[in-house]
């Protein structure tokens, strides 16, 4: 089976310094990674160039998204392919509505997959049951993206985004950063109850915490923008006991 | 500069004219105060741009145009009109002013609640003068402004709406002040308008200026408006004039105890427009939402001018306003807040964001806070610059095309205006407008 996400000595830069060096990855539908490291590693500089972010630049290296070249896709195509990125500071966007915006976005996606787009009222009806299924309310529907919002608030609004657009490739980059237990805990619960057979996660973080929620099936540790060791979910609980330290001795895996 | 004392006396002459003419059947106190406001605009003259309050905007343009007044609407204008004047509900009263002479045939009048005066100036001075006697020209000053002054030295039509105590008009009120801008015709209007509302009165006003045609004309308007104690009033103004014309306006408004005020400004027409907005919050309690958006392309220049008056405690006054400028469009937001000594518990709030689409277009934003009370809660701030891209960003991350994350994002500086509208009909029309305008850039359009 073609893996959905494969990635080949990926280097990339950001104003001419090099920040991923050779990075190897492989993500199977079905499967959930957590990609661990210090700051500094080049952990949501992965997952923004997965994403297509104009201030890195690919220098060397594939990647392929269900057997497409990713790399050559604009950011808009590879979201409207399945890929999803849960932002680290998502942006907010004055007077445009969360509903507004998420109708407009999804329907992006369901024209390219030559599917009917929704109107107004069907996609409110949609919306309800997307908010039931991940057990939130509709307070901030009509309110414009982002703004005002606290960042733990922003966090859940990049989830709700990710129930709407049912992606087949949810890269979350630090969504658990700068979140208290109980907003933690609703926000991993969520993403929790929005894994599928036919999608894959990858959690991008810097803590265990998330991992209590979500179970990995591997963790990576990335260090110096190279991926030094993999495992099942037991290398993040050594992290979380023996810290990032200790991983540097190790060799780079191929 | 051009000859001032030259462009005085043009103006004087014009005066001379009107006053010898159908002016002169006026009472003596409407005389008085005409004469009184010529004399105040021949000391004052047009303002050059060395003076502070307009410093980025110069009205040498104006002043150059030999314009004259208009001598009143001719032809039969029904059919001209009925365009601007679509979607108007039927059951609204509407007063419909063609180059500032009210044409009762346009307007309608459906029957009001007891006491509810909606007609034209000239006939309410006719009629009944005493309550509009009270208010006219005793709040926006002739002493300060040479343009208020003007309007009021010409003053002889507008629009007059007085809601006694209590009193309720559920469907918008229609003003428009319609301008023929005929071919070859340089002319000016004075509109003028008057709003009292009584305690506890509330309304709807929308006061629109339109054009029939593409023509270099001038209206100086000017409006007062009176919000009694717990009254609630919100006004629509919405300025489409003609891609080649001058606009000159102040809105002047007075605020008594707990009362609310709501006034939403669009500017989308005129080559040169400048709005110079007033509010005393006068009674405790009063809240205000000066909440104003401007699209401007070409070569538009828009200036608002915003003082607010915390004259009293516990005062509200939350002001926005936003601007979509393309090409060589310039747009000049000045928001003087005033709190007075004593004004204690003032909340005020302001911001000005310009989105620039063009390297060429031009906002200029400048805070004025004078605070002389020492508990109050003043925020301000400004923006200008072009579509951000890291917002870009975002939006095609989500699966929408460059161009569509553009139009979102430059909409939004219209939506966020638009959703301040409290009146659902009115909003989802100027949505549409400005939707509307937005969508003409791409295809190259030019015309406001």
């Amino acid at each position: 089976m073609t893996p959905l996400l494969e990635i080949r000595n990926l280097h990339a830069t950001a104003d001419a310094r090099e920040i991923l060096r050779g990075i190897d990855l492989t993500v199977n539908a079905g499967e959930v990674h957590a990609i661990m490291g210090p700051n500094g590693s080049g952990k949501s500089t992965l997952a923004q160039v997965l994403a297509g972010h104009p201030s890195f630049t690919v220098t060397e290296g594939t990647a392929r998204f269900a057997g497409q070249d990713l790399l050559a896709l604009k950011p808009e195509e590879r979201a409207r392919e399945g890929l999803f990125l849960a932002f680290q500071y998502p942006v907010s966007v004055r007077g445009i509505t969360n509903a507004y915006f998420l109708r407009a976005a999804l329907n992006a996606v369901r024209k390219h997959r030559g599917e009917p787009e929704f109107g107004p009222v069907e996609f409110m009806d949609l919306l309800d049951a997307k908010l039931k299924a991940i057990g939130w309310d509709d307070t901030f529907l009509e309110r414009p993206v982002n703004e005002g919002l606290s960042g733990g608030e922003k966090k859940r609004n990049e989830i709700l985004q990710l129930a709407v657009l049912e992606p087949r490739l949810a890269i979350l980059d630090e969504t658990d950063s700068g979140l208290d237990i109980d907003a933690l805990k609703t926000v991993a619960q969520a993403v929790d109850r929005l894994r599928r057979p036919d999608a894959a996660t990858v959690i991008v973080t810097h803590y265990y915490r998330i991992l209590t929620h979500i179970e990995p099936d591997v963790v990576h540790v990335l260090s110096g923008g190279r991926i030094v060791k993999s495992g099942g979910k037991e290398l993040a609980l050594e992290l979380e006991e023996k810290g990032y330290e200790w991983t540097r001795d190790e060799a780079p895996v191929a | 500069m051009s000859g001032t004392a030259d462009v005085t006396d043009r103006y004087l002459a014009l005066y001379r004219a009107f006053a010898g003419n159908g002016a002169s059947r006026s009472p003596v106190w409407l005389r008085d105060m005409r004469e009184a406001a010529i004399d105040r605009f021949t000391e004052m003259g047009f303002p050059s741009t060395k003076q502070e309050d307009w410093r980025f905007t110069s009205v040498a343009p104006i002043a150059e145009a030999p314009f004259t007044l208009s001598a009143g609407p001719k032809g039969d204008l029904a059919s001209a009109t009925a365009a601007a004047l679509r979607g108007v509900a039927t059951n609204a009263a509407r007063l419909v002013f063609v180059d500032g002479t009210i044409a009762p045939q346009l307007s309608s009048l459906p029957s009001l609640p007891a006491g509810v005066r909606i007609e034209s100036l000239a006939a309410a001075l006719a009629r009944d003068p005493d309550l509009p006697r009270e208010h006219l020209a005793r709040h926006a000053s002739a002493e300060t402004s040479p343009f208020t002054a003007l309007n009021t030295a010409f003053l002889s039509d507008g629009a007059f709406i007085s809601l006694p105590a209590g009193a309720q008009v559920e469907a918008p009120i229609e003003l428009f002040y319609v301008a023929t801008g005929v071919e070859g015709e340089a002319t000016l209007s004075h509109p003028r308008t008057l709003i009292v509302l009584g305690r506890g009165a509330a309304a709807t006003v929308v006061e629109r200026y339109v054009a029939l045609r593409d023509g270099r004309y001038w209206t100086n308007a000017v409006a007062e408006v009176v919000v009694g104690e717990g009254a609630h009033l919100e006004v629509y103004r919405v300025q489409q004039e003609s891609r080649s014309a001058y606009q000159v306006a102040t809105t002047h408004a007075v605020q008594a105890r707990d009362s609310v005020l709501r006034l939403h400004a669009l500017a989308l027409g005129a080559s040169l427009s400048r709005h110079d907005m007033y509010a005393a919050l006068a009674g405790p309690g009063a809240d205000l939402v000066l909440n104003g958006f401007y699209l401007l392309r070409g070569h538009q220049h828009a200036d608002h001018h915003t003082i607010i008056d915390h004259v009293e405690p516990h005062c509200t006054s939350h002001e926005y306003f936003n601007g979509i400028l393309g090409e060589q469009a310039h747009g000049v937001f000045t928001g003087r807040i005033i709190v007075r000594e004593g004004a204690q518990r003032t909340d005020s709030k302001q911001t000005n964001n310009n989105l620039l689409l063009s390297a060429e277009a031009r906002a200029d934003s400048q805070p004025q806070l004078e605070i002389y009370a020492d508990d109050v809660k003043c925020t301000h701030g400004s923006t200008a610059g072009p579509l951000d891209e890291m917002a870009l960003h975002y939006l095609r991350s989500r699966g929408l095309s460059p161009d569509v994350a553009a139009g979102m994002l430059t909409y939004g500086f219209a939506a966020e205006i638009m959703g301040r509208m409290e009146h659902a009909g009115l909003r989802a029309e100027l949505d549409a407008l400005v939707r509307t305008r937005l969508a003409e850039r791409g295809g190259g359009g030019r015309r406001a």
